[in-house]
């Protein structure tokens, strides 16, 4: 009876990982599927660094170069502003707080991580948008500045949290032997602590990275969505995912718009991919910890 | 245990096998156009309260609706503009044989600011607005201040109008921002005083002002007549000539209760 169940236990677990992985190869395989074949067409370079973005238009060209700046402005905005805030409040939660004041700060960081973007993307809409339109008095609030802080917030409760944890795993000794030494509090943290818990700090930005890269919701509704590189953080500007997930749904299936949207997934896939990889493999070795 | 358990997997199976079966009593199913979606929404309510069929309405727009017309997963696709002739040997090929009804008449409307002054542009003056021919509102009579030029997503439907009755095929200048929905561009024009937008007729808030075209107002009659330039109609697909419970739900559209549905959805009728 209990060898049974203990195999019948170790077949289930053994399934439900390998659907997992079944899953993520499916994906990747499709993706790659509808998209590849966009190269028969358009030119990989074309493809890559052509600029302009004109999908449906009579002579359609497939450049995708501004929709991967517009993803890199408004994910470094984010960092900018997340890195700040987030390692700041994990200094605070580690280093600072009283242990009382840590069981609530640390579950109110990481709440913030539980709201819905949706949810985010209307507060910036309708609350975030009109205020920055009026206080730098510009034409419009759907842009890179507005996008990078929703983003950012989004983004501090993973540097938050993810930094914290690898605050709390600096020795004990460290900190003390620096105090006897004569530093002060903050020149221990400052001096000792973070560079201690440098790797882990690098790495939950990286992740930070990868989740603001690959965040669709917010930029599509804050974005403002011009396909132009923009040339002041208070232009708006269309990133990858904003690009996929508004054009897809218009689209005929199977022609060269459909595979375009396709291949920027691809392209998205791979930064996010080659960035957690990088994480994991430098910056958080799972074995080690 | 091993009772409990087989239970336990004979219940799973049931409860997953279970929607299938019950999906076979006169199940119609409606996906498509998210310009459509709200007179198919209102006329599935009410068909429904009358009749013992179930009708599931999806929206994914109509290139979406389209293609599951084609693959069969649907009994119904909205669309907000005429099939493309690439969508028709598709469907042609997989055996699919698409018959269009034009359900509603849509007029889309310019829209700007409330505090915006000008009053009425020309299809020309509208077309220059978007190729960034002209980039301030005191070119067209209106106050020295820049035009924000918002447009919807150039794969929308609604853009494939704008693009056909206004542009010609010109392209919109890339800085103009591109927005996900009817509801996203009347929002972005209602906060911003430079802004300018086409919406549906459905989607104008006290927030934006309408700009009449050619000094023609978009109204219920003047985009029936033709009079007012920039409108189209809004169809439902089927595959073939539609019977049994489907023409019924068509008919039901036709008949004067379901354009009043049409209408009270922001529409024009197609009578």
């Amino acid at each position: 009876m209990n060898t049974y169940k203990e195999k019948l236990f170790k077949a289930l677990t053994y399934t439900a990982s390998l659907f997992v992985i079944i899953f993520l190869f499916g994906i990747i395989y499709s993706i790659f599927r509808e998209g590849l074949p966009i190269l028969k067409v358009v030119k990989l370079q074309d493809f890559i660094f052509g600029s302009a973005w004109y999908p449906t238009h009579e002579i359609p060209e497939f450049g995708i170069w501004t929709l991967i700046i517009g993803s890199v402005y408004v994910t470094l905005g984010a960092l900018v502003v997340a890195l700040p805030l987030g390692l700041g409040s994990a200094v605070y939660i580690s280093e600072v707080a009283s242990p009382r004041m840590r069981e609530i700060a640390k579950p109110i960081i990481e709440l913030l991580a539980a709201i819905p973007s949706v949810i985010y993307g209307l507060f910036g809409m309708a609350f975030l948008a009109p205020a920055v339109r009026q206080w730098f008095n510009l034409p419009t609030g759907l842009n890179v500045f507005t996008s990078s802080i929703i983003l950012g917030i989004m983004v501090i409760p993973i540097i938050a949290s993810m930094s914290e944890d690898a605050l709390s795993t600096v020795p004990k000794a460290l900190r003390e032997s620096s105090l006897a030494l004569g530093a002060t509090k903050w020149e221990t943290i400052v001096r000792v602590v973070v560079p201690a818990a440098k790797r882990g700090i690098i790495g939950s930005t990286l992740i930070g990275f990868g989740r603001a890269i690959g965040e669709t919701m917010v930029v599509l509704m804050v974005a403002g969505g011009s396909a132009k590189i923009p040339s002041s953080i208070f232009h708006s500007t269309r990133p990858m995912t904003s690009a996929i997930a508004a054009e897809m749904g218009e689209t005929v299936v199977g022609d060269l718009h459909y595979q375009s949207l396709f291949a920027i997934a691809i392209v998205l896939f791979l930064i996010t991919f080659a960035t957690n990889i990088f994480t994991e493999i430098v910056f958080l070795k799972r074995s080690a910890r | 245990m091993k009772n409990i358990s087989i239970i336990l997997i004979l219940s799973l199976v049931l409860i997953m096998v279970s929607p299938l079966l019950a999906q076979k009593k006169n199940q119609i199913t409606i996906t498509g156009s998210t310009t459509v979606l709200p007179i198919a929404q209102a006329a599935a309510e009410a068909f429904m309260d009358k009749n013992s069929v179930n009708i599931s309405v999806r929206g994914g727009g109509s290139g979406v609706g389209v293609a599951a017309l084609i693959n069969k997963t649907c009994t119904i696709a909205n669309s907000s503009r005429p099939m493309k002739a690439k969508e028709i040997t598709t469907a042609k090929s997989a055996g699919v044989n698409p018959t269009g009804y034009a359900v509603a008449n849509d007029g889309i409307t310019m829209v700007v600011h409330k505090t915006n002054t000008v009053k009425n542009l020309t299809i020309k003056q509208i077309k220059d607005i978007y190729t960034g021919k002209i980039s301030n509102w005191n070119q067209v009579g209106g106050p020295n201040m820049p035009i924000v030029i918002v447009s919807r997503d150039v794969a929308s439907g609604t853009f494939e109008v704008f693009n056909e009755k206004v542009l010609g095929g010109a392209k919109v200048i890339d800085s103009a921002m591109m927005l996900a929905s009817n509801n996203a561009c009347a929002t972005t024009v209602g906060d911003t005083p430079g802004a300018i937008a086409y919406i549906g007729l459905g989607y104008v808030t006290d927030k934006t002002k309408i700009v009449t075209v050619e000094n023609v107002m978009p109204t219920v009659a003047t985009i029936k007549s033709g009079e007012y330039k920039i409108a189209r109609k809004l169809y439902m697909y089927t595959n073939g000539k539609a019977t049994g419970d489907v023409a019924r739900f068509l008919n039901f559209i036709f008949s004067d209760k379901g354009q009043k549905l049409v209408e009270d959805q922001g529409f024009i009728s197609v009578k």
